[in-house]
């Protein structure tokens, strides 16, 4: 332990411990910008300076670990000059055009100028001109850039992509793309996760509110809205409300006041994607030889793009069910439209996903079974929702519950943890069992692929068919240690979950964004006790899937299940991972 | 991809590793007089260029306050954006985090603080305080004024004689500037830019060694006047050539046995020979000069008396006595100073130093003249003992170089305590203290202090010590004239003396110890306002003619560097050392010259003083 001093305050702190700590246990925030835990500790924004005395010039707090004795002062007369000068220096290449931006309100650069009493800007405007390509599901504008390098650090090292990078240098010295590529010719998974972690609105996700505005404005036009499992967990985060008050009915009747038709629930898809997905992989189990194992699940477009830029080779292996999104948007074109006698090219297909890539996803080529328009026609994120709601007035905390609507709005629990890492395995296996033994087994036998670690393994035994290698894992940079052992043969496993995002949809490149906060564990246990207090917890008790099959696809894997919930992974390019360095 | 890969560089790379170089050269070679916010502005978008964009103070940063120093160049500032760049500045030495931020920061700092009437002109004023007054670097910087272009077409014409006589016009001691001079002309030279400095001093070696004897200009009408030279040095024999040049009647007095001052008595054979010197010397006293050596100005005739009997006075008695280094056993037998090694040397009396080994203190060219020649003395071992580090040292690096090829032994960092001697009171060794550098100290030089490891003993059988002279200034002091602390001789930049009538000092004496050229430079001045003083505005001009420049095409091309004869065999004499330029060398190397005199502003303004 070592003894420091700070603002006159004494306090006992183990060795290692940086100055920014050590002042934060002291009761001591200390401000800063780029900094951000254990991925960018760079010092670049110079706003966490400190005076340290018998230092001769001021010190950065968040990567200077203190020394015994050490005596520092977070706010004498030179800190706060440094402070301000640097934050104006800031400021000066920024595009303050806060009322128009996106992250205006829930921008840590704004916050820390109207904290440190910043009103006027002594220094010339230079904000940089910067070409940005608007029409991309994950947009950039360089005039909104403060350089933090987090982008470049969490792409490098959590996700291991390297899309972003250090372009250019002296005073032009920026971030762009990787090896002077464009984002669309680049191997990005579009996981968004350089969006949440963004101080501010220099990387965003496409808006397509207007699209759905126009939609829903359009009388010829039938609007049906479909939302993730993880939305529902975290759509009023931006509102301030409890999650207990905050449940997914009353999110449905904010959805009905802004006009959509139907409100219908991608947890149905989710149940319908077990029992495609389940068969599926009994149908493999049971064939061993005919395939290359493992088989792993293909609901997260980012995954998807990640499996088929950095490991072509084993694109075979992605279970060729399409993700619940998808199956939606196949099956309100088909026997949804057909039901209510609705032509489905007058139907608009709504997704609110906690995701960036699914705006990907849906444009994709092979997308379009049901009817031959896009199965999709817009995904929103969860924060283009909570934008939806505010633009339109609607105050959440006056809101009632209602119910979603039928028949596409019926969810099992084993279908909203869909949203939780682990989620998809639990439900599959769930399902799995009652496919070989025909009964039910403990909804929480399979425990062991849920929790917030990045990657877990299991074995569990289904009667009859033996014992099933499991594993989950969430984060592209945990993938790839995952892929390389698979592809290394150090690691043999039947059926792997993957969700690009850390800790699955929960953390979402889509969800609200809470700048140094990791919300996807919180989220998630959310997610897990809706499953615990569900009636129904297995995805083949979905009686409306159940129906769904009896009136209109007849069974798992069928003719009409391979036309509308199938698809091919080789039918479309992605562009393949630069050489990477080793 | 393999692991690692052997680096090459790439031949973008290798281009800019040359341009840098290039840009070396060239702010080595900066004019004199250029805008210093302008240059400050400059040097600052060069720096901001090689920030490697991480942190806020240096990417944007620097960027701000080049925009800043733009508003005070394109007159859109106010002072207080004069407080704002000295804020910011200050903010990115505190913040930035490495060394090519803070240190671009410290730039402007520097100058906010240094330059500050250069800002205020800017803001107030809209204009500039820099001018180019001096476009010919070389002119410009040779204290003297020597028209150097001018002297180098002439070689390069083969007209000897003429250069010599160019050169007299502004520096009566041609041959001992071009054995000796410390060339301040090279430092600056154009011809940089391109590739190299002139040879500036050895092509006028070229040229006193070519041009046979140069008759002087003949003496203006005598006005009447008389004036006492006082130190018969080369600024007091400048002074003196020029009056009498004048018409004034001119009498040295000197206090050793023979005219010179520090080029008999401090400079050795080896670089200047005696001959040479002599004729020198000679040939400025052939004007009508009269001369009393072996006087001592205060003992043998008084200030006073001098004052009565001539209508003007030019004090110039240099800086000769010796500085002690006041260590314990300083005055045992075997220990003497430099300045009176060679003095003994100056006139004659060389001292055998057979078998002997020699310790000289001291690390400045006097210590180095010393060692040099002691070893010529024949001793058996000669040791350096210095303070610093050898890069300290404030002789020039071609005499530390030569030193050491002669066989003397460089012990640096070593700071001497004691000295030990017998019981006869011979000294017997040198005490050192070894040292380990340490700070900048505020001159800007990295100051030694004790390191932790023991005394280091050095046998000695002669001590010499060389750290610096001082002026014997205490007698004048007196009799009126006004002296500073170390004992130099308080005068204007006119060389008047503040406090008394008809008197004028320079040279070493109010500068303390400098340079040949310096003092020259300072008995020319005092000639033009002794001349003004007693009435007259007589005009010093040179009937040569220049010839036009030819045209060059600056390719680059080495510069011709002189040699000098083999350590081992000079090493036994004091015959000179330097190798003099052959005429091919010399033809190739006045070729090389740019004739700043006539392109570039030359030919505009200020290219030629032709009179003075």
């Amino acid at each position: 332990m070592v003894t420091v001093t700070i603002d006159r305050k004494s306090i006992q702190v183990p060795e290692g411990t940086t100055i920014m700590e050590a002042a934060e246990r002291a009761g001591i925030p200390v401000p800063h910008l780029c900094f951000l835990k254990d991925i960018n500790e760079i010092a670049a924004c110079r706003v966490c300076v400190v005076e340290v005395e018998g230092i001769d010039r001021l010190v950065p707090a968040c990567d200077n670990q203190v020394t015994e004795g050490m005596v520092v002062h977070t706010n004498s007369p030179r800190v706060r000059r440094a402070r301000k000068t640097n934050l104006k220096l800031i400021l000066s290449q920024h595009d303050g055009n806060c009322t128009a931006c996106v992250r205006s309100g829930n921008c840590s650069l704004q916050a820390l100028a109207n904290d440190l009493n910043i009103h006027h800007q002594p220094y010339h405007r230079q904000t940089p001109r910067g070409y940005s390509d608007f029409s991309t599901p994950l947009i950039r504008q360089e005039s909104k850039c403060i350089k933090c390098m987090r982008c470049v650090q969490i792409c490098d090292k959590v996700q291991s992509l390297g899309i972003w990078d250090v372009a250019g240098t002296g005073s032009r010295t920026t971030v762009d793309v990787s090896y002077n590529r464009t984002l669309m010719n680049s191997d990005c998974s579009f996981c968004g996760q350089c969006v949440t972690h963004c101080p501010t609105g220099a990387l965003t996700a496409r808006d397509d509110t207007g699209a759905v505005l126009d939609a829903l404005a359009d009388p010829e036009i039938t609007t049906v809205v479909q939302v993730a499992p993880a939305v529902r967990v975290a759509w009023a985060e931006a509102f301030g409300l409890d999650p207990a008050f905050a449940t997914p009915e009353r999110m449905v009747a904010g959805l009905r006041r802004i006009g959509f038709d139907y409100i219908f629930d991608t947890n149905f898809t989710a149940d319908l994607t077990i029992m495609e997905e389940g068969s599926e992989f009994l149908e493999r189990f049971t064939h061993r030889n005919r395939y290359r194992w493992p088989m792993f699940t293909s609901c997260c477009p980012g995954w998807v793009r990640f499996m088929k830029s950095q490991f072509p080779a084993y694109t075979d292996c992605l279970s060729t069910a399409k993700s619940p999104q998808q199956m939606f948007g196949a099956v309100a074109k088909s026997y949804f439209a057909q039901r209510i006698g609705v032509d489905p090219h007058k139907l608009f297909v709504v997704s609110i996903m906690p995701c960036i890539s699914k705006k990907s996803e849906c444009a994709l080529p092979t997308m379009t079974d049901a009817c031959g328009d896009p199965d999709v026609d817009v995904v929103l994120t969860t924060r283009e929702m909570t934008r939806l709601l505010r633009s339109d007035h609607i105050l959440p905390q006056d809101l009632g519950e209602e119910p979603f609507d039928s028949p596409l709005g019926t969810g099992t629990g084993a279908a909203v943890v869909f949203g939780a890492t682990g989620g998809v395995m639990d439900a599959a296996l769930r399902s799995a069992y009652w496919l070989v033994t025909g009964s039910n087994p403990d909804p929480d036998a399979f425990r062991a692929v849920r929790g917030n670690q990045p990657w877990k393994e299991a074995v569990f035994t289904i009667p009859g068919a033996g014992e099933v290698r499991v594993a989950v894992v969430s984060g592209l940079g945990n993938t790839r240690r995952l892929m390389e052992a698979v592809d290394a043969g150090t690691v043999q496993y039947d059926f792997v979950e993957v969700m690009a995002c850390p800790g699955g949809c929960a953390g979402g490149g889509g969800q609200p964004i809470h700048d140094g906060q990791e919300l996807a564990s919180a989220r998630s246990d959310l997610l897990w006790e809706l499953d615990a207090k569900a009636p129904i917890r297995f995805s083949h008790e979905n009686p409306d899937v159940l129906a769904l099959y009896r009136e209109f696809l007849e069974k798992p894997l069928g003719p009409k299940s391979h036309h509308l919930l199938h698809t091919d992974h080789q039918a479309w390019e992605m562009p393949p991972a630069p050489p990477r360095e080793v | 991809m393999s692991r690692l890969d052997i680096q090459t560089p790439s031949r973008s790379q290798t281009v800019v590793d040359q341009l840098y170089r290039d840009v070396e050269r060239r702010i080595a070679s900066s004019p004199p007089g250029l805008c210093p916010i302008d240059m400050a502005w400059n040097f600052l978008n060069l720096c901001h260029a090689q920030t490697c964009g991480k942190c806020v103070p240096c990417r944007i940063g620097l960027g701000q306050l080049s925009q800043l120093l733009q508003d005070v160049l394109d007159g859109e500032a106010t002072m207080e954006t004069v407080e704002l760049i000295e804020r910011t500045a200050e903010t990115i030495v505190d913040t930035a985090d490495c060394a090519i931020g803070i240190q671009a920061a410290r730039l402007v700092l520097m100058g906010v603080r240094g330059f500050r009437d250069d800002y205020e002109e800017h803001i107030l004023r809209h204009r500039c305080l820099g001018s180019l007054k001096n476009p010919v670097p070389c002119v410009a910087l040779c204290p003297a004024g020597v028209d150097i272009p001018g002297y180098i077409a002439l070689v390069s014409e083969g007209r000897y004689a003429d250069a010599v006589k160019l050169i007299r016009k502004d520096n009566p001691f041609p041959t001992t500037c071009a054995y000796i001079c410390e060339h301040p002309c090279e430092a600056r030279c154009r011809r940089r830019m391109v590739d190299d400095a002139v040879n500036v001093r050895a092509l006028k070696r070229f040229a006193v060694d070519n041009a046979g004897d140069v008759p002087n200009p003949p003496c203006a009408q005598p006005t009447g006047k008389t004036v006492a030279v006082v130190g018969g040095g080369p600024g007091g024999l400048s002074a003196a050539y020029y009056l009498s040049l004048m018409g004034h009647k001119v009498t040295v007095y000197e206090k050793r046995r023979q005219l010179g001052g520090m080029l008999r008595y401090g400079i050795p054979d080896y670089r200047l020979p005696r001959t040479k010197l002599d004729a020198e010397i000679a040939s400025i006293l052939s004007l009508g000069i009269e001369v009393h050596t072996d006087v001592d100005v205060g003992t043998d005739i008084t200030f006073e008396e001098l004052k009565s009997r001539y209508d003007c006075l030019y004090l110039a008695i240099g800086a000769h006595t010796d500085k002690k280094t006041g260590i314990e056993g300083e005055n045992s037998q075997g220990v003497m100073s430099a300045v009176e090694l060679l003095r003994g040397i100056g006139d004659g009396d060389l001292p055998d130093f057979t078998g002997k080994r020699v310790v000289v203190i001291g690390g400045g060219n006097v210590a180095m003249d010393v060692t040099r020649s002691a070893i010529r003395l024949g001793a058996d071992r000669v040791f350096c003992v210095y303070r610093r580090r050898k890069e300290d040292m404030t002789a020039l690096p071609e005499e530390v170089e030569g030193a050491e090829a002669e066989g003397a032994e460089l012990l640096t960092l070593q700071a001497p305590v004691r000295i030990e001697a017998d019981e006869e009171g011979r000294a017997v060794a040198l005490w050192t203290q070894p040292q380990i550098i340490g700070p900048f100290d505020s001159a800007g030089r990295p100051a030694p202090h004790t390191a932790d490891v023991p005394q280091v003993r050095l046998a000695a059988d002669l001590i010499i010590v060389a750290i610096g002279q001082g002026i014997e200034s205490h007698g004048f002091q007196q009799s009126g004239v006004k002296v500073q602390r170390g004992g130099a001789i308080l005068a204007e930049s006119r060389s008047r003396l503040t406090a008394l009538q008809a008197a004028f000092a320079g040279g070493d004496c109010v500068t303390g110890p400098a340079t040949v050229i310096r003092a020259i430079a300072a008995g020319k001045v005092a000639a033009a306002n002794i001349d003004e003083y007693l009435g007259f505005h007589h005009a010093i001009e040179s009937d040569v003619q220049v010839p036009p420049p030819r045209f060059s095409d600056m390719v680059p091309h080495g510069r011709v560097n002189t040699t000098e004869r083999d350590a081992a065999e000079r090493k036994r004499d004091f015959q000179c050392i330097e190798c003099g330029m052959t005429l091919e060398e010399a033809m190739q190397e006045s070729s090389r010259c740019l004739r700043c005199d006539h392109f570039g502003y030359g030919v505009f303004k200020g290219g030629r003083v032709e009179k003075w």
